[in-house]
């Protein structure tokens, strides 16, 4: 279906009478819709790392994070319209990552603050280290900073605001994508993996065994 | 007491056939023979007054083939330490469990487990705790090496020349994950693990008696993730009607691999890395290492960078005590108001460091021989405003509008106590260990850069519960504050040397080991180091302060009511990024 551009919903087409023109705003439903729900965001209570601590400075007086309608943190997901990555995902916490996203409902929107959550950061190399949490779950916004300022925050949560604006309303309620959780094996294992797994430690054993066999005959 | 000399001597005398004196070069202290280590660390606390135990860790010694456990023992009045290591081979790792004789080892072996393998024969809860059980490999083991293995040394070759590439295309999964050859998924029972621990924590308390009257006991899981558990932190708690009679706590979630990073960094780029431990307290810190290093390197930083050290870390503690008031407010249900107030102060301290390292929170400001930058002078002018005008009435304001306050009062008096004698022998440190009335502050006991200068009071409180660990923090601002006031008043005109020697990225460090501590503002933080005389540590360990005094939580919480599990948990004062490091 072709959508409507912004000038034809400003031109209905007829003429407004004079006596209403100044109490009437013809707008479309969409941008409506959107700027209510771009100043009511309400962020997730989760903090993870260093980057939680900016994120608290954030709210707190000299920032005000409730100029944009944010500081309705919520310790529930399922109250939840964003969730702020605040800090290194490990593999530990990685289950329980992609189980709260799971509960947020939709429309959710993830933002990955620092740069830990955005690729892993200075702790990259890390044996319980998920190199972003983009690797679990689809990411929103990436902010860079280690940790990111207040007003980078801010910053990122500005682009959220004109990410959600140019969305159609229509479409963010679609069911969303059950993401299965990770499971902690002898490392963190996505479910899917499952046969690449299997085929990769069979390989390994295979290789393992040869070289024994060689030992042996040499 | 004895003089550590007197005892020293006598020591080898008495022990002279398990123990024998640690001559490598740029070492301390003793070998001790693993299976003379339970009686000689039994007369060490009766008979000797070595009654603290402050850290234990492993390191691999993989050339030598051997597993080292190192102890660091004090005096709760206060000296030097008695180090004894341990040394036993690489294949069979098994230690006596010193947790009969210092509680405080409990956690601590747990970890040298869980990390380096080493089993620790009559410990009563042996299992993994920052990594998970199931885990393949003991990561700190020098053989041991991660998915995005590159080098054994940093500045990595690809990073500097050669063809750069991802790691992620190395993996065949794309990601930082490796597996055991011959491994199954498929029969990968997940659940076990959780099992496990609560089964560990209900065993605890199961009696026999109790199964025939049926009556039930509660397994409750708080966290990891909670509004009021400071970060991702766990509790699980077995309650009995609404009282806690056994408690676990499991950690982990945040465990970012800091000493595994720290042995490849070179020495100066772990600096850094120490600013995200506790990332509340960076500049403590970064005063604790570059000790353990100096303490190394035979370092000694000029007067200014000296006075600049202290300003630094005594501000972190305003920082840090008054953060950790704000969110024990918090947890008691004044839902962010008082901590608005104590942010606010926090921001203005903040500005101060911004301005002087060119970061609000990871402020990597001090290098080995003094310190990176100078303070500028208007941040030096908002300094001396704050800290004799503005800070004093704040900390009175805070004073008056919580100290005597109903609510707070019937929620944390006689709540969560700690007696003196648990205190000590679970090795918990700062205000926790000065609230139950043990007035050890390692800036006295054993003064550390210039304090032995400054005129201050100890802070200590008697009743050991959450209220007198509230109280404390109030009390060390107070002294924090004299010290500062000292500080700027004798600190040398600007201009002076801030720096030994020149700036230099890579420093030589003779072989050896070190043991720097400061006093945190969360308790006794100490490093480990061991140098080989390369570019980077052979070990790097974090003795951190919120890690071992959650040891004591348990003792804390049991025969509270469940309600009250957050403000113990908020009085104890953590911070995730150095409990899980």
């Amino acid at each position: 279906m072709k959508r409507p551009n912004g000038d034809e919903l400003q031109k209905p087409g007829y003429d407004i009478p004079d006596e209403l023109k100044g109490s009437v705003v013809v707008t479309t439903l969409n941008r409506l819709y959107n700027w209510g729900r771009r100043n009511s965001v309400w962020p997730m209570m989760f903090g993870l790392a260093c980057c939680a601590i900016e994120m608290i400075a954030t709210a707190a007086s000299r920032y005000d994070l409730a100029r944009f309608g944010m500081e309705v943190m919520r310790p529930s997901p399922r109250q939840s319209d964003v969730m702020i990555v605040s800090g290194t995902v490990t593999k530990r916490m990685a289950p329980l990552i992609v189980r709260l996203y799971n509960q947020m409902p939709m429309p959710k929107y993830v933002i990955a603050m620092g740069a830990c959550a955005s690729g892993g950061g200075p702790f990259k190399e890390g044996y319980n280290v998920v190199s972003g949490v983009d690797k679990l779950i689809p990411v929103d916004v990436y902010i860079p900073g280690c940790p990111p300022t207040p007003e980078a925050l801010l910053f990122g949560l500005m682009k959220l605001q004109q990410k959600i604006e140019k969305q159609s309303f229509r479409e963010v309620y679609t069911k969303p994508d059950y993401i299965p959780e990770p499971v902690l094996g002898p490392d963190l294992m996505d479910p899917r993996d499952y046969p690449k797994i299997r085929e990769y430690t069979q390989k390994k054993l295979e290789a393992l065994q040869q070289q024994a066999a060689q030992a042996a005959q040499g | 007491m004895a003089q550590p000399a007197v005892a020293a001597s006598d020591l080898e005398a008495r022990f002279s056939d398990i123990l024998t004196p640690d001559t490598r070069k740029g070492y301390e202290g003793y070998i001790v023979k693993p299976e003379g280590l339970l009686a000689f660390a039994k007369a060490l606390r009766d008979e000797y007054g070595y009654d603290y135990l402050s850290s234990v860790t492993g390191v691999d010694y993989l050339p030598n083939d051997m597993m080292e456990v190192v102890y660091h023992a004090y005096k709760i009045t206060g000296g030097p330490p008695l180090v004894f290591k341990v040394q036993v081979p690489r294949d069979n790792p098994v230690v006596p469990s010193v947790t009969s004789i210092w509680p405080g080892a409990d956690f601590q072996e747990r970890e040298a487990w869980d990390l380096l393998g080493i089993r620790f024969e009559g410990h009563p809860n042996l299992r993994r705790i920052l990594l998970w059980e199931g885990f393949w490999g003991h990561p700190l083991r020098k053989d041991w090496r991660e998915p995005y293995y590159e080098g054994e040394h940093k500045p990595f070759k690809q990073r500097t020349s050669g063809p750069h590439f991802w790691h992620e295309d190395h993996s065949p999964f794309g990601k930082n994950v490796d597996y055991p050859p011959g491994f199954d998924p498929y029969t990968w029972e997940p659940e076990t693990a959780d099992q496990i621990l609560y089964e560990s924590v209900v065993q605890r308390t199961r009696k026999p008696e109790q199964e025939e009257l049926h009556s039930e006991q509660v397994v409750v899981n708080l966290g990891p993730q909670h509004p009021s558990t400071h970060g991702v932190f766990r509790m699980i708690a077995t309650l009995d009607g609404e009282t806690v009679v056994a408690l676990e706590p499991v950690m982990g979630y945040l465990h970012r691999n800091h000493e595994k990073i720290g042995e490849r960094n070179t020495w100066i780029m772990n600096i850094p890395y120490t600013d995200r431990l506790d990332y509340i307290t960076a500049m403590s810190n970064n005063f604790g290492y570059v000790l353990a290093v100096e303490k190394l390197m035979g370092l000694e930083p000029p007067e200014r960078a000296q006075y600049l050290r202290v300003i630094m870390a005594e501000l972190t503690r305003i920082v840090n005590h008054m953060w950790a008031i704000g969110f024990l407010l918090n947890d008691l249900g004044a839902f962010f108001t008082p901590a608005l107030y104590a942010i606010e102060e926090r921001e203005l301290i903040l500005d101060i460091f911004e301005a002087a390292s060119g970061s609000r929170m990871m402020n990597n400001y001090m290098r080995f021989g003094g310190v990176v930058r100078d303070i500028p002078e208007d941040a030096w002018d908002m300094l001396v405003k704050l800290v004799t005008d503005r800070l004093p009435r704040k900390i009175d304001e805070l004073d008056r509008f919580l100290t005597h306050n109903e609510i707070i009062k019937s929620r944390c008096l006689g709540v969560g106590v700690l007696t003196p004698e648990q205190a000590i022998a679970l090795s918990t440190a700062g205000p926790v260990l000065r609230a139950s009335g043990v007035p050890y502050d390692v800036r006295r006991a054993e003064p550390y850069g210039i304090y032995d200068r400054f005129d201050f009071e100890v802070a200590v409180r008697y009743h050991g519960d959450v209220y007198d660990r509230y109280l404390i923090r109030i009390d060390e601002m107070r002294q924090s504050l004299r010290i500062l006031e000292q500080a700027i008043r004798d600190i040398p005109e600007r201009g002076a040397p801030i720096l030994a020697g020149k700036p230099q990225y890579q420093v030589r460090v003779p072989a050896g080991e070190a043991y720097g501590r400061v006093e945190g503002p969360k308790g006794e933080l100490g490093f480990y180091v061991v140098s080989t005389g390369k570019a980077n540590p052979w070990r790097y360990h974090v003795r951190a302060p919120s890690f071992i005094n959650l040891t004591a939580l348990e003792a804390m919480s049991i025969g509270n009511k469940v309600a009250d599990l957050v403000v113990i948990l908020g009085s104890i004062d953590i911070v995730l990024g150095e409990v899980d490091r």
